[in-house]
């Protein structure tokens, strides 16, 4: 052995070990019975569900109770609900387990998934095009909600300065932000939590159910910390206006002298409208743009887990709010709201980045748009339903007939998002059919297409909404018009069984057989103010 | 060669490349990418700060990364973080098969969802939370844990003193200088005053509630407590704590609750303390968050947050989500997050059970105190306290040394150590961060630091003993550490020169991937950042 004399390492392991040692005399002995190769003991005896059991199964039993109860959740490729993506290849699974286990935080033990992130960042920026890549800065995020959350604290603490530097009160009458009412429930999330009043903008048809910037303007004032502006309504994937807004805020420096920064929410939308439609402007190239946060687990094809948020420079993201982390020979710098989290999304995210190049990414884009048009035109030709958005129509086209050209830039920029609702005609024809009936009877078929209302002002009308997502192929489509209509069509037979359904009327509630003691019940939570307060 | 900062890696890499061919690669050269990744030179000069106009396919793409990757450490000897990094391979199945599932997806993953709830309900029994009253949700990690703690505090003061009509925009938190970098981020984030309680070694180097006591107001929301230290280890007397701020109430009328950041303890001392008063049985605690992630034994991206009681939890905090058939409700700062890390919890729920969970902390700890008192009897001193006999045990020890944790100290599996004083006298030339340096080059990270606002004169080594550090490693880790410290003692000289220029040159070796788009120091330093006091390291 390679020691000194002074010390002797063998001796002093002896030494400091617990006494009882040679006995080899635990208290503690591992569950010794055998159990039945199917789930263990609790094949026939209780779960426990809310508490922990005294003893435990093996893996193997654990993974088959588990494995089979998950077997209960529906199929993630029938779910058009959904913005998240599912699907990767199986080089993506691979490289994914084989870092499961790495912290994206430690960078001094996991120095090239770091490098990768930042790798990941760079081509962020540069495609949306940030003045430059060196100067821009941005982070992971666990999804959007995060992300937009840091835009919005970032502006925050802008404002506060900008007010404290002029010496006025931060609390009296308190910073506001704008949004179109149609926005997703994590920026009305970060008005309240942040301490920030919530100034929602009303959407109208005209407005194509998103923000209206004119509209906007009206709540505007010095207090505003900025404008979120969303890229992809959730509702019906129309683009809010970057461009527009943009100019009238320019317009409103100029008379008032005070800037107003705008963030994009592009959590679908920055990922599509890159790709499909390169010439829209909404990204960095306008300068009023600080910040954008995305979803890496929606259209940049990831598994759900990463989000991003970049900031166009330094200059837009506080010093206050990035913390110094000193590792060994470097200083990282953290902005998040989680700090340990999995690098495997992050190392998946650069993983497409890599497989699919800016071509990859656009013929997946494309092809999402050419199946929701062949959706959107063939429920138009049905009579029964009416498209709400707009991605087959010609640009500017609203409310009007569908065009089938086959270029992409003679189509209105929007998310491949199809949004529908009975027609007038139908309606008039059927009016004891309720729409939600749609969304139940199509779930018996396997689909998830949710069933809901628009944002306030327009919330009488209910929408029902298909996100075509990578996996949504040409023959799913097909499939699923062919079940849409064959549910329609029987709803407004009088004599069939799913007529008598639809009159038996809907209001009986599942019972919830595991109420667990976690939950809250109903009406103790307070209801948004009408933004979009569901999954995405 | 050695690089310095006037030197661009990146520009010696492009000018040494051969470019005479790049004319000639158009689309078709493309076409050969699909043969083998090894042969294939488009993917070798793959951009590395812009999207590639092209991909590569998805083999080559899977190799290079997974090569890439293998110049990260390995998380077995990552000795500096909690976060736990090994699972059962049915657990590996589990959560592949459920990669792709998102938890808040009620709609379409109703079981999953399912399971969520019985976790929390889990965990609040294990912390004595009143039956039927608490409530809690999953998060990814402890920091948005203790985010939605401190958020809800906030808002609780902020509403009570709307309606006493009193100004609620200087709200104030107390917590230890030892915390973690989250707890601060908080206050400054929510823009809560953060009041500091400075510690000294003499008591672990944690928040003794005596001191905290002094640093409460009316405008205080709330006193955050660490189960756990990350410096040390030790358990803040959660008891001494509620029995000041219960006197303090009968004084003052004041009442002020306690959030209880349990990241590492709160998997370790139900089964290796089970009888030690830290969780809900204490009426001021209102909130406890932990990680799934660290002793709750699941792989990185999963926290756990619990109220005692709804009441404590704002109603304009909670957000309604209406799904098919039911009403959901969320409080949480993400929104989609994986279902896979819930799941892969409460597949160790079912697999460990109490007694698996309790036999893996009785190892950790046995194995903490074999490697305390080893550093103990040699160059060092241990700072933590977890191999230290409880006094009114101590006869019953000496006779039986019973592998019961409850006979020593409480705190978490963690040896914190410095030189001894009779080191640094015999040898004061020694620096020792040399040790966490040259620890490294054999592979184990343990990490230096100093010790918290109050003690920061103090720098301290740590190893987080965790399941996967198997007393075999541990054997392993005393003798290169027992060698090391030989070394200096022997070759100071030489080994300070070669250490040093490690050192200094720290943060300034020129790091190309570093310089796009990633706050450089240049840029961060001086200007109007706030100075920080928390733990600022993975944990």
């Amino acid at each position: 052995m390679a020691l000194s004399k002074h010390v002797n390492p063998d001796r002093i392991i002896q030494e400091s070990h617990d006494k009882d040692k040679s006995k080899k005399e635990h208290r503690l002995k591992a569950a010794s019975e055998v159990h039945d190769a199917y789930g263990g003991r609790f094949s026939t005896s209780a779960l426990p569900k809310y508490s922990l059991a005294s003893k435990g199964v093996d893996p193997e039993a654990a993974y088959r109770i588990i494995h089979d109860e998950l077997s209960l959740d529906g199929s993630t490729v029938l779910n058009l609900a959904s913005f998240v993506h599912t699907w990767m290849p199986p080089q993506a699974d691979r490289l994914m387990q084989e870092n499961i286990s790495k912290n994206l935080i430690d960078s001094d033990e996991y120095p090239a998934t770091q490098v990768l992130h930042t790798r990941c960042v760079s081509i962020l920026a540069d495609l949306w095009h940030a003045p430059s890549a060196k100067e821009a800065i941005g982070t992971a995020t666990t999804g959007s909600s995060e992300a937009a959350q840091l835009g919005g604290l970032a502006m925050k603490k802008m404002w506060q300065q900008k007010r404290k530097a002029a010496g006025k009160s931060l609390h009296e009458p308190g910073p506001n932000i704008v949004m179109g009412a149609n926005a997703q429930v994590a920026l009305e999330k970060f008005a309240r939590y942040f301490d920030v009043e919530c100034r929602l903008v009303p959407v109208s048809v005209e407005s194509k159910y998103r923000l209206d910037p004119k509209r906007a303007m009206e709540f505007v004032d010095e207090n505003t910390i900025g404008i979120f502006v969303i890229l992809g309504s959730t509702y019906t994937g129309h683009y809010e206006p970057v461009k527009e807004m943009s100019d009238l805020l320019d317009e409103y420096e100029k008379k008032t002298g005070h800037s107003v920064p705008i963030h994009v929410d592009g959590a679908s939308g920055a990922f599509v409208a890159p790709f499909v439609t390169p010439k829209l402007q909404w990204d960095f190239k306008l300068p009023r743009v600080v910040s954008i946060n995305t979803s890496g687990h929606k259209f940049g094809l990831s598994y759900v887990g990463v989000g991003w948020i970049i900031w166009r420079d330094k200059a837009h993201l506080p010093k206050e709010l990035i913390f110094e982390l000193h590792y060994l020979g470097s200083v990282e710098y953290s902005f998040s709201l989680n700090f340990s989290r999995p690098a495997a999304p992050i190392i998946a995210q650069y993983f497409n980045l890599l497989h699919l190049g800016f071509e990859g990414y656009r013929s997946i884009g494309l092809a999402d748009m050419k199946n929701a048009r062949l959706l959107s035109r063939a429920l138009d030709k049905t009579k029964y339903f009416t498209v709400l958005s707009d991605i087959h129509r010609a640009v500017g086209a609203h409310d009007q007939a569908a065009i089938d050209s086959s270029d992409i830039e003679d189509y209105e920029p929007g998310l491949p998002v199809v949004s529908f609702r009975f027609s007038d005609s139908f309606k008039q024809n059927h009016p004891e059919i309720q729409q939600k009936w749609i969304q139940t009877l199509l779930r018996s078929k396997g689909w998830i297409v949710p069933n809901y209302e628009l944002p306030p002002e327009l919330e009488k009308t209910e929408i029902l909404r298909v996100v075509v997502r990578e996996n949504m192929t040409e023959v799913l489509i097909d499939k699923l018009l062919a079940d849409l209509i064959e549910v329609t069509e029987s709803l407004s037979k009088s004599d069939s069984a799913e007529h008598a359904l639809n009159m038996l009327g809907h209001t009986q509630r599942p019972s919830k057989h595991e109420n667990s003691e976690s939950n809250l019940k109903g009406g103790e939570g307070s209801s948004s103010s009408g933004t979009y307060a569901r999954t995405c | 060669m050695s690089l310095s900062k006037h030197i661009d890696a990146e520009a010696i890499i492009e000018q040494s490349k051969e470019h005479h061919h790049k004319k000639h690669a158009s689309v078709r050269s493309r076409q050969n990418q699909y043969s083998s990744w090894r042969r294939d030179e488009d993917a070798a000069a793959t951009p590395k700060y812009t999207m590639p106009k092209a991909g590569i396919n998805s083999k080559a793409a899977y190799q290079l990364l997974h090569d890439e990757t293998a110049l990260d450490g390995n998380p077995l000897l990552n000795l500096a973080s909690f976060v736990h990094t090994w699972m059962p391979e049915y657990a590996d199945k589990l959560i592949m098969e459920n990669i792709n599932k998102n938890i808040v997806d009620q709609d379409e993953y109703p079981a999953a969802q399912i399971i969520h709830n019985r976790c929390v309900s889990m965990i609040a029994d294990l912390w004595n939370a009143p039956k039927g009253k608490a409530i809690g949700s999953a998060t990814a990690g402890s920091s948005e844990a203790i985010m939605l703690g401190g958020l809800a505090l906030k808002k609780r003061w902020q509403e009570a003193r709307k309606a006493a009509g009193k100004d609620h925009f200087h709200p104030n938190i107390v917590f230890g200088s030892n915390a973690q970098v989250a707890l601060e981020k908080f206050a400054r984030y929510f823009d809560v005053e953060c009041r500091l309680v400075p510690v000294k070694e003499a008591n672990g180097f944690v928040l003794d509630p005596h001191d905290a006591i002094k640093f409460i107001d009316e405008n205080t929301i709330g006193v955050m407590l660490i189960l756990g230290s990350t410096y040390t280890g030790h358990f803040e007397n959660v008891v001494l704590m509620n029995e000041l701020l219960d006197d303090l109430q009968k004084r003052t009328g004041l009442d002020i609750p306690i959030h209880v950041d349990a990241a590492s303890g709160g998997f370790i001392s139900p089964f290796a303390y089970p009888h030690l008063k830290w969780d809900f049985s204490i009426p001021r605690v209102v909130s406890i968050n932990t990680s799934g992630h660290k002793f709750g034994l699941v792989y990185a991206g999963l926290g756990w947050i619990l109220w005692r009681d709804e009441q404590y939890l704002h109603k304009d905090l909670v957000f309604e989500l209406h799904y098919l058939g039911s009403v959901e409700y969320s409080y949480t700062l993400n929104f989609s997050k994986p279902a896979a890390p819930v799941i892969a919890q409460m597949f160790n729920f079912l697999n460990l059970g109490f007694e698996g969970y309790q036999r893996i902390a009785y190892k950790d700890l046995r194995n903490a105190r074999m490697l305390s008192n080893a550093l103990d009897r040699t160059y060092f001193k241990v700072l933590s306290n977890i191999h230290k006999p409880v006094k009114k045990n101590f006869s019953l020890l000496s006779a039986e040394h019973s592998d019961d944790p409850v006979n020593y100290e409480a705190g978490l599996p963690v040896v914190a150590f410095r030189l001894s004083d009779q080191f640094k006298k015999d040898h004061p030339n020694v620096q020792q961060m040399w040790i966490q340096i040259l620890l490294k080059t054999k592979g184990w990270i343990v990490p230096n630091y100093a010790a918290p606002k109050g003690a920061e004169n103090v720098e301290i080594l740590r190893v987080v003993v965790r399941e996967t550090l198997s007393e075999d490693l541990i054997e392993r880790l005393i003798m290169d550490i027992l060698e090391i410290a030989e070394s200096l003692t022997k070759n100071a000289g030489s080994i300070m020169a070669a250490v040093n220029v490690v050192s200094s040159s720290g943060g300034k070796v020129y790091q190309p991937d570093q310089t796009n788009a990633r706050p450089e120091k240049d840029n961060m330093d001086g200007g109007d950042a706030k100075s920080q006091h928390g733990f600022a390291r993975q944990c």
